[in-house]
């Protein structure tokens, strides 16, 4: 888990560089009210504290919540997410092991649908220097204290929401890139970056046999087929297949999300189902559902599905012919 | 020694091997102890019954236990002379800790053969192999290497079928254990020459001895012996845990795979361990049976780590003190290695045929290799899947123990529990340290029990079927019976009717015979009342005429 929280930091520090001291912010507090939550549910539970926090689960799901949410948003939001993710999700269920639903995505589920306006708040990415916040205005703004900007201008849609929006409005997709200060100019792309970033970590832990390669593999594979072939069937209106792999939470999920060993499926043919699985939901959300970005559904869906997959998978086991007896 | 082909099962680990411990020193034997405990029970399958009594003095080489006949068994001889103290219940080295019958040998000293060797076959190729496999059985040779099955019927069950290779393990592949590694070095010739028995006997088309990189000595010894041999072959393996697997070391050396729930003889392939093939030398050609063995005494709870030849019987206690006594790190005693071994809770439990090794070794040092041994505390599973990646079978040990956990046995079944060979591979790389080959003993007795209790249930109802059918039956029958005898009862008034019919009149139907019976019987009553009331009339007219010669009283 330890290697986990090591493998975020390029990704973590390139999301800093562009969104400014709210992202720290974010993992900050979400860390903090995880790690707080899990305590308090381990000794009303009467488990031993120290052992289960030695673990760093509770750091990992608060980090990887925080990466998801927007800079700069209220304190009191990112403590309903974590206590979705860390109460309801993990510890209602008997703890590290035993949770079927990514903690981390149901808190960011919760989010989404109670607190859509918040959450598609995304500043706009410039510069660390260039940031209109220093370090006293983000804290004074993600704790309400009088402090309330002007969103509108201070804010800009994220690629995969200017896509959705545009698109919906009749726009087809080359004047949307065009229109979009991210989507025509990929050098200030931050998406693309931190997307890389993150991609980079994955790769480590690859490396480093944290992670099972199957499910970051099946999960970009199938939803890389599902742009590209409905990109090229009609450029006019489906997204570019780079935009789909490198904006939003794409390289995140793939590598630190879907990931997660307690959600997923576990068998080696199961982990190939439940990444494409993943990727195929992606892009049928992304693209004809109500969100622009459509992780933390996905992986809910397949994680539904992973004890039938994991049944179905059984690798086969020395001197069987055949792999399950259905 | 020469390349060739290898194949690779799935998985295995790399645990520390603690080899250099204890396979520096060249074996010894390690004396007569004062008294031996010899199980009646050491080989799978039925124990052996005891053919001595309390007071008898025994030689060495003396069958003191015969095999039980009427299933698998194994013989045992006195490992030396003396007289039998007791035969009773003690503590066998078994994980149970359960007591057994043992016969308990009070040694004089003398180690005196008496008569009780074996004539040897110097010339056994001219030998019937029947005559061979006779001597196997009769000197109760076991496998060696740790499953303890009767090597006559294992050999037996070979000798119609057509093996095509005979496979010598002395891969050795648990940690620690270094007997099959000294035997090697050192008694390679012999083993060569049990191997050429079995050779002559089952006539398999090529032999391969595969042994672990790690015994380079081991190596060279065993490739120089047969160096003369055409069909032999060393093979040199690469050091996996658990290469020493019968499975797996078939893999490894044929690429083939035992169909699950089936023998290696399924795909004529036949393997024994080196000391089983070389306690077949001592029997075959020295007359000497399985009354001994190398054993490695080793772990960093003893004074003096070394391979021992030990006497059947021996208790471990005296074992210790032959390699310099406990270190303070002794605090486990394990039997076997510390993959797959057991611990004991102490050590006067004797070793057996089957036991390689006995571990002293401190909890620290265990927990390297083994978490059911816990130094840590166990945490949650977060299905990580290093134990499926780990697991030789390729099983998934973390969907067992799941299932297990829920106490789901059919669930765990599915997943194929049945094959789990309990190497403790997964054990090792569970990075939560669960001890997962305990759940699946658990899991494994639990089943086993389950199918006991249902079998009991499923004859108990057939007994009772039977018997309410039986009850059944046997009212039906006496209805029947009763029926039966009322029918012939009817018949037979019928028949007695119409034969008097017959007799009475010559026509008419029933009716009319009937009247004409009453009839005639009317006719015979009035017949009979005027024949008496004649004979009434006769004799008082007697009466009344006075008879001359009668003394009347009248007069």
């Amino acid at each position: 888990m330890l290697q986990v929280l090591l493998a975020l930091i390029p990704g973590t520090l390139v999301m800093t560089y562009f969104f400014g001291w709210g992202i720290l912010f974010n993992i900050v507090l979400s860390v903090f009210f995880a790690v707080s939550l899990e305590a308090l549910a381990l000794l009303i539970r009467k488990r031993p504290v120290l052992v289960f926090l030695g673990d760093f689960s509770a750091i990992v799901t608060g980090w990887l919540f925080a990466l998801s949410l927007p800079p700069l948003i209220p304190w009191w939001i990112v403590l309903v997410g974590i206590f979705f993710a860390i109460i309801i999700a993990k510890q209602l269920y008997g703890g590290l092991g035993y949770n079927p639903f990514n903690p981390a995505m149901v808190g960011f589920a919760v989010l989404i649908i109670s607190f859509p306006l918040e959450m598609g708040l995304w500043l706009k990415a410039t510069s660390f220097a260039e940031q209109s916040f220093g370090f006293i205005d983000s804290l004074r703004i993600v704790f309400g204290a009088n402090m309330s900007p002007d969103w509108d201008a201070i804010t800009m849609p994220t690629p995969l929401d200017a896509v959705k929006t545009g698109l919906l409005t009749g726009m087809d997709y080359t004047e949307i890139v065009r229109k979009s200060r991210y989507l025509s100019d990929s050098f200030s792309n931050t998406w693309m970056w931190s997307g890389l970033a993150f991609a980079a970590g994955g790769i480590w832990l690859l490396y480093k046999k944290i992670i099972h390669w199957q499910i970051p593999v099946a999960l970009l594979l199938s939803l890389l087929f599902f742009s590209v072939v409905f990109h090229l069937y009609s450029p006019q209106h489906y997204a570019s297949p780079v935009l789909h792999m490198l904006s939003g939470a794409t390289m995140l999920g793939a590598f630190f999300i879907a990931t997660d060993p307690v959600s997923a499926s576990t068998t080696p043919l199961g982990k190939l189902i439940y990444g494409a699985g993943i990727g195929v939901f992606i892009y049928i959300i992304r693209v004809w559902g109500s969100y622009p970005d459509a992780m933390a559904f996905s992986v809910l869906i397949m994680n539904m599905a992973v004890p039938m997959i994991d049944y179905y998978t059984q690798p086969r086991v020395l001197g069987h012919k055949r792999k399950v007896d259905l | 020694m020469t390349s060739r082909k290898l194949w690779r099962f799935h998985g295995g680990v790399h645990p520390p091997f603690h080899k250099e411990e204890s396979n520096q020193l060249a074996s010894e034997f390690a004396g007569i102890p004062a008294q031996l405990v010899i199980p009646m029970q050491q080989h799978i399958g039925e124990a052996a019954e005891a053919v001595v009594k309390a007071g008898d003095k025994v030689y060495k080489g003396q069958k003191i236990a015969v095999a039980d006949h009427h299933g698998i068994s194994a013989n045992i001889h006195a490992p030396t002379s003396g007289k039998i103290s007791a035969i009773e219940e003690r503590v066998l080295p078994h994980p149970s800790g359960l007591p057994g019958l043992c016969i308990v040998l009070d040694s004089d000293g003398k180690d005196d053969w008496g008569d009780c060797k074996l004539t040897p076959y110097s010339d056994y190729q001219n030998t019937e192999v029947s005559e061979l496999l006779q001597r196997i059985r009769e000197s109760g040779i076991v496998g060696l290497g740790g499953a303890a099955f009767p090597t006559a019927v294992k050999v037996s069950g070979s000798l119609n079928k057509a093996v095509s290779t005979l496979i010598i393990n002395g891969a050795e592949c648990e940690p620690y254990i270094t007997c099959d590694d000294r035997l090697m070095r050192e008694r390679s010739a012999e083993i060569i020459e049990g191997i050429k028995i079995l050779q002559y006997m089952i006539d398999p088309q090529e032999c391969l001895i595969g042994i672990e990189d790690n015994k380079p000595e081991a190596i060279e010894a065993m490739s120089k012996a047969c160096e003369t041999e055409e069909n032999i072959e060393v093979v040199t393996i690469p050091t996996i845990y658990p290469s020493g697997g019968e499975k797996q070391l078939i893999k490894i050396l044929t690429g083939k795979e035992v169909p699950a729930g089936g023998l290696p003889l399924d795909i004529g392939i036949l393997g024994q361990n080196v000391a089983t093939v070389y306690s077949i030398y001592q029997a075959v050609v020295k007359g000497i049976p399985l009354i001994s063995r190398l054993l490695t005494v080793t772990g960093n709870g003893i004074q003096r780590p070394q391979n021992f030849e030990v006497l059947n019987g021996t208790p471990i206690s005296y074992l210790a003190e032959r390699a310099g006594g406990y270190t303070k790190m002794a605090e486990y005693l394990i039997m076997g290695g510390p993959m797959m071994g057991f611990a004991l809770r102490d050590d006067h439990i004797p070793v057996v045929k089957a036991s390689n090794c006995t571990l002293f070794v401190s909890s620290t040092v265990l927990n390297e290799s083994n978490s059911a041994y816990p130094d840590q505390p166990t945490l949650p599973c977060i299905r990580c899947g290093k134990c499926m990646d780990a697991c030789p079978l390729n099983l998934l040990p973390q969907q067992l123990y799941w299932h297990i956990r829920a106490r789901d046995f059919e669930r765990a079944e599915s997943h194929n529990l049945k094959d789990c060979i309990e190497c403790g591979a997964c054990s090792y790389v569970c990075p939560s340290h669960i001890p997962l080959v305990n759940y699946y003993r658990f899991a494994k007795g639990e089943i086993r029990e389950q199918t006991e209790t249902q079998e009991k249930a499923r004859r108990a109802r057939q007994r009772h079927e039977f018997l309410e059918f039986r009850k059944a039956r046997e009212k039906r029958e006496r209805e029947e019976k009763r029926a039966a005898h009322k029918a012939a009862l009817q018949k037979k008034k019928q028949a007695a009717a119409k034969a008097r019919a017959a007799t009475n009149g010559a026509a008419g139907d029933a009716s009319d015979s009937k009247a004409d019976a009453i009839k005639a019987a009317m006719q015979r009553v009035k017949a009979k009342k005027q024949a008496r009331a004649q004979q009434a009339k006769k004799q008082t007219k007697e009466q009344t005429k006075p008879t001359k010669d009668a003394p009347g009283i009248n007069k």
